[in-house]
């Protein structure tokens, strides 16, 4: 039961960065928000028993990804105007 | 206007995705072709992992779809990055001593750790793509921490291409000596949960993680590389 309270916390937690990442000007931060939430996403995958999603999500989606669009930020501006 | 209009056809397709959802019966009785994965997957495969034995076996001709799909967009992008005139000039960085040291320790690690994520893809959860990203994130790491590294980047098209072909010409052994395309009988199957079973599917996800760790490092490479040029 509180393992349910949790994953329900925790796709709560992946709507909110949702909304801040599309919402913030600072683009580093929204970048860091949708890795964050592949991250929370891995978790849940993990917990649905789909460790090979988990893992595809943990990799893909939070690691590299994140630092493409880092890459990507770093390369343009930093703010959203 | 226009997100009234974005506001409706997100309802619309938000109405057809719940009533998709809706109608799978999750959590119960399965029916139909996972129905046969799920009672005769392991005994037709000897795969430890069903996953691996779907995506490679059952769905293999997917997987190589997708491996292609890849292909062309890592093409694309180097395609694109090469034409473009816009090269902005960098100073030689220099990144601080914490990153240098971890990732120096964390590279030979990484890449051990991909490799035992693709060769163990039919043992345990992960595969081909998992452990190919994971030594690609392996490279990243160096490339952030080293201005002057530079992974050879032939060397790594070379792997690339001969990957791909390996997981071509396994699909064609099945289909001379075993009757169709990826067909996983013309090794044999071994023992339940050992390094050597699974018939063709370790040396599938081997060629796999071959391709996509050498494809995402050079993508990265040239991402790099297109923003950062010596003065």
């Amino acid at each position: 039961m509180i393992l349910e309270y949790f994953m329900l916390f925790l796709l709560f937690l992946m709507l909110a960065l949702g909304i801040y990442a599309v919402e913030t000007r600072d683009l580093l931060a929204s970048v860091l928000a949708a890795g964050f939430i592949s991250l929370v996403a891995s978790i849940v995958y993990l917990y649905l028993q789909a460790p090979d999603v988990a893992m595809t999500e943990a990799a893909i989606g939070a690691g590299l990804t994140t630092l493409i669009f880092i890459i990507a930020v770093r390369k343009t501006e930093r703010y959203e105007k | 206007m226009r997100k009234w209009f974005a506001l409706a056809l997100l309802i619309v397709l938000g109405f057809f995705l719940a009533e998709i959802a809706s109608s799978f019966p999750f959590g119960q009785e399965k029916w139909g072709v996972s129905k046969h994965y799920v009672d005769r997957g392991i005994e037709e495969n000897r795969g430890a992992n069903l996953v691996t034995s779907i995506v490679v076996n059952y769905r293999g001709f997917d997987t190589l779809g997708e491996v292609t799909v890849l292909f062309l967009a890592a093409t694309a992008l180097a395609f694109l990055l090469s034409t473009c005139r816009c090269r902005r000039k960098y100073r030689r960085w220099d990144a601080s001593l914490i990153l240098k040291t971890a990732s120096e320790t964390l590279y030979p690690l990484l890449i051990l750790f991909g490799a035992y994520i693709f060769i163990h893809g039919h043992l345990t959860p992960g595969g081909g793509f998992q452990g190919g990203t994971v030594i690609a994130s392996a490279v990243m790491l160096m490339l952030l921490s080293y201005f002057s590294f530079h992974p050879n980047h032939r060397a790594l098209s070379t792997t690339e291409g001969l990957a791909g072909l390996a997981f071509v010409l396994i699909g064609f052994a099945g289909l001379v000596w075993g009757g169709s395309f990826l067909a996983n009988n013309i090794l044999p199957l071994g023992q339940w949960n050992r390094l050597f079973s699974a018939g063709v599917i370790p040396l599938i996800y081997v060629a796999v993680g071959f391709k996509v760790g050498a494809e995402l490092s050079g993508l990265i490479t040239d991402m790099l590389k297109a923003t950062k040029e010596e003065e």
